[in-house]
């Protein structure tokens, strides 16, 4: 009943201005996707003796949205990912190897506890030539966490490995000299954390922990103008047209500068997925894809026969799962919950709906994710094989769920999921499985994203569509959304051994004990509780010219395009 | 005259401030907040984010200070667009919609009402038969599978225009061809038909009879009397076209106005909404009020009258 209101209400908004003022075309809403597949570039290995550098360095791309802000301390989504990486420099940069590199940082000591940093940094320059120092860091770390600055910064929470951060930010300490970050000198660095934190050097390569120029105090406009933009990376921001165009320049202050080849880097920006890979066909892009662009999933088989050489597909450490209302009827039953778990082919879902050569998931954390010694993948020296797709064992567990709740008949079910046809296709393979397997009609109900998010949040739902994307390259950022009491904990999943080995991993040195207590609590939160529906792993797809090389791809799909260069062609 | 300038000006006023509370209301009813995100940001922070723009206030609150605001020209900033001026990003996106706008419309009036006088010249032959087939066609087909047809065909196929990209005056052309080809099909029907009309009205005849030349008869007459009709439409579209088109703007990846309201609406851009939503009434509310006043113009039978008191 709620939500048909909210239909209608909606409905009736979009109706009210349409009739009203007669003016306004159709309806596209086009957020909603945080964690559809981003992108991928192969990395590619420099300089092979006989490679020749095109006349024209100029990077041409697609992005699928226009950079809501380029204010490092701001922003929180994969488009300004993208733009902060080319126009800003961090402590640390991400190489080609997925190491963390010097950036404005030359090298560092970590303190044999794990808890102190010491940043040496490098004599570099703003765009306007004023050298960049560790005050510059201080200054943008304080202003994410001022609890005076305005808007209130959304990805504070990412400073908070800091020592007293939190505490700062939620105005319990005003005094900002009593949080882990000072300035030894001009180009000395200090930083202490609340706890050893593996992998907090590389956060150090994450917007949020970008210096910010001075001079954007008392100038709340300085984001929106590339004039006021005084950055320190690789390209400078020259030319920005809302919604329809944006344009980098190659930054000659920028301490490297010497091993950036391109120019310029061009950016068209529209959003339709059809037209970014015409584009593509036609030569006016060199990329199409991921993260900052968009590929249909069904022309996908398609490109792959027409394109061999430019297509790219590559796994990134995202899932695609279904949550259970782990308080809502039926569901609040484990054996329900593994029986429609196990009713379903996964397979079936990626060979035949997602198109995109996805791997089918058994448990909750990605491939890519890294594990206990350097080089090693968390989901290789734990595999996933909490639970198998078994459709006499499903129906088994669901009758014997169903006696424990004393149902003669299943109450009815609705699976929610946000407005998207590839959403929209994998709800209806899968109901039509459980239709099947278990012989249970599902009803699927496609939301608005606002509509959606919020009935997810508030438990208003009994299944419903997800997708999770790392904030940092650890099992932590996939585990803790499920503790009592976490915001993101939409399945009210309240189980308090999980919530101990959590704690203990929070506190934990030793790298291997930390790696078992994850892999404890994911087999209760899959093997034992199913309480979240592992559906698929991502995948990424990407166009692009074999001339395009020099991209650095990250584990989660996010593309560094700075050390980009083009081939003859 | 002034009366009836002064009674029109306080119905306009009735109706955006009816368009200003209804649009209001129903955006804040609508489930979300321009705060809402997947990834939940500690409680903390979104209580501050809410207290810093407003939105923790009771509803009524919000629209009276929203109200006040409004009496002295500010639309705030935007909520999602950090920092950035409601009305200047209104000013950017509309200009890009309107620059376009403009190009179609004179584009569509000059072929539309080419191609119906050409029709209804040479009624029941070829070219009639040709024309309206081009105009059935242009309504029935909706303007994003136009679209798509000519970046296929006109880019993809035969290089001649860029896919996507909006620079240079050649990139205009396709988005210009999308965008009036249902209105050119709409106005060479209206066209065709009120011609044919003309063509065998009495004082056509007269004028022949008269002895008066083919061209004179042609513009003195037929297409004067003609086009009427066709001026009547020319209003409603024109607001509709420099509203801007989401689908064209989508596509050819034009900064235009169309594609930001719905992206506000998305998002729940709140302030970004409204401006939008009070920019569009205002300019819809003007161009009803210059095609009153320019009837009188054309028709000498409308007189502006102030209404009857009692």
């Amino acid at each position: 009943m709620k939500k048909s209101k909210s239909l209608l209400l909606m409905i009736a908004l979009v109706l009210v201005i349409g009739t009203a003022l007669a003016g306004c075309g159709g309806n596209k809403a086009n957020n909603g996707n945080t964690a559809s597949p981003t992108n991928a570039a192969g990395n590619t290995n420099t300089g092979s003796g006989d490679e020749k550098l095109a006349a024209d360095q100029t990077l041409r791309l697609n992005m699928s949205a226009d950079v809501p802000t380029f204010d490092p301390g701001q922003a929180q989504d994969s488009q300004s990912n993208v733009a902060l990486k080319l126009m800003y420099e961090g402590l640390v940069r991400i190489d080609k190897d997925g190491k963390e590199g010097p950036g404005v940082a030359e090298k560092w000591d970590i303190s044999a506890d794990g808890l102190v940093y010491t940043f040496h940094l490098r004599d570099s320059q703003w765009s306007n030539g004023d050298p960049v120092t560790a005050n510059d860091f201080v200054f943008a770390w304080k202003r994410v966490l001022d609890p005076a600055t305005v808007p209130a910064p959304p990805y504070a929470q990412q400073l908070y490995y800091l020592k007293n951060a939190e505490q700062f930010n939620k105005g319990e300490i005003k005094d900002f000299s009593q949080v882990g970050v000072k300035a030894v000198d001009e180009h000395t660095l200090e930083v202490t954390l609340n706890n050893p934190t593996a992998y907090f050097l590389n956060l150090m390569s994450f917007y949020t922990y970008f210096p910010v120029h001075k001079s954007v105090e008392g100038n709340e406009k300085w984001a929106t103008d590339p004039k006021t933009m005084i950055t320190n990376g690789p390209f400078t921001l020259t030319n920005w047209i809302t919604g329809q165009s944006v344009e980098y320049t190659k930054n000659d202050k920028y301490w490297d500068k010497d091993d950036i080849k391109l120019n310029k880097i061009t950016a068209t920006i529209v959003n339709e997925a059809s037209t970014e890979v015409l584009s593509y066909k036609n030569g006016e892009i060199d990329r199409a894809g991921a993260p900052n662009g968009d590929i249909p999933p069904d022309q996908i088989p398609v490109l792959k026969n027409e394109l061999p050489d430019d297509f790219t597909l590559k796994a990134i450490a995202s899932i695609y799962y279904y949550e259970f209302n782990t308080k809502a009827e039926p569901f609040d039953n484990a054996k329900i919950r593994k029986a429609f778990s196990m009713a379903i082919s996964r397979q079936d879902i990626v060979d035949k709906v997602t198109l995109a050569s996805q791997v089918p998931a058994f448990g909750y954390i990605p491939p890519g994710i890294k594990g206990a010694s350097e080089g090693s993948e968390y989901r290789n020296d734990y595999k996933d094989d909490f639970f198998k797709e078994d459709y006499t064992e499903a129906k088994k567990l669901l009758e014997e769920g169903m006696k424990e709740k004393g149902y003669t008949t299943l109450p009815p079910v609705t699976l929610i999921y946000n407005t998207s046809e590839g959403h929209k296709k994998i709800a209806l393979a899968i109901a039509d499985m459980w239709k099947k397997n278990l012989g249970i009609d599902v009803k699927t109900e496609n939301q608005e994203w606002g509509v959606f998010i919020k009935n997810r949040q508030n438990g208003d739902y009994q299944v419903a569509r997800a997708g999770w994307n790392p904030d940092y390259n650890d099992p932590m950022t996939f585990l803790d959304m499920w503790k009592t009491g976490n915001g993101n904990n939409d399945i009210k999943f309240d189980n308090a051994e999980y919530n101990k080995l959590l704690d203990d991993a929070y506190k934990e040195v030793d790298n291997t004990k930390r790696m078992e207590s994850f892999h404890k609590a994911e087999e209760i939160l899959i093997k034992d509780e199913m309480g979240v529906m592992p559906i698929y792993y991502y995948t990424q797809v990407s166009l692009q010219k074999p001339y395009l090389k020099g991209l650095v791809s990250q584990y989660d799909g996010t593309v560094d395009y700075s050390k980009a260069y083009l081939l003859e062609h | 005259m002034v009366r009836y300038f002064l009674n029109k000006f306080f119905y306009m006023l009735v109706s955006i401030l009816i368009l200003i509370t209804a649009t209001f209301f129903l955006m804040k009813a609508i489930p979300g907040d321009p705060f809402m995100s997947e990834k939940k940001v500690p409680p903390e922070v979104q209580a501050r984010l809410y207290q810093q723009y407003g939105l923790d206030q009771p509803v009524w609150k919000q629209y009276l200070k929203y109200m006040g605001n409004i009496a002295q020209g500010d639309l705030g900033i935007s909520m999602k667009q950090l920092n950035q001026d409601v009305s200047g990003l209104i000013g950017k996106t509309f200009s890009a919609s309107l620059k376009l706008g403009l190009v179609a419309i004179v584009v569509s009036v000059v072929i539309g009402v080419l191609l119906g006088m050409l029709a209804a010249l040479y009624h029941r032959r070829l070219i009639d038969n040709l024309a309206m087939v081009i105009a059935v066609l242009g309504i029935a087909v909706p303007g994003f599978l136009v679209a798509a047809l000519l970046q296929y065909v006109f880019s993809y196929k035969l290089h001649m225009f860029r896919v996507m990209g909006f620079t240079g005056p050649l990139d205009y052309v396709l988005p210009v061809a999308a965008l009036s080809f249902q209105p050119i099909a709409f106005i060479a029907r209206l066209t065709r038909s009120s011609m044919l009309e003309v063509l065998h009205a009495e004082y056509i005849k007269t004028a022949k009879a008269k002895g008066l030349s083919w061209a004179q008869i042609m513009f003195k007459h037929v297409i004067r009397n003609g086009i009427m009709p066709v001026v009547t439409y020319v209003g409603p579209m024109t607001a509709n076209i420099v509203t801007g088109s989401v689908v064209i703007e989508q596509i050819f990846g034009i900064g235009g106005i169309g594609k930001q309201f719905v992206q506000a609406i998305g998002v729940r851009d709140y302030t970004l909404i409204m401006g939008i939503t009070i920019f569009y009434g205002v300019l819809l509310m003007l161009a009803r009020f210059a095609t009153d006043i320019l009837y009188v113009f054309i028709d000498p039978r409308v007189k502006l009258v102030g209404r009857k008191e009692g």
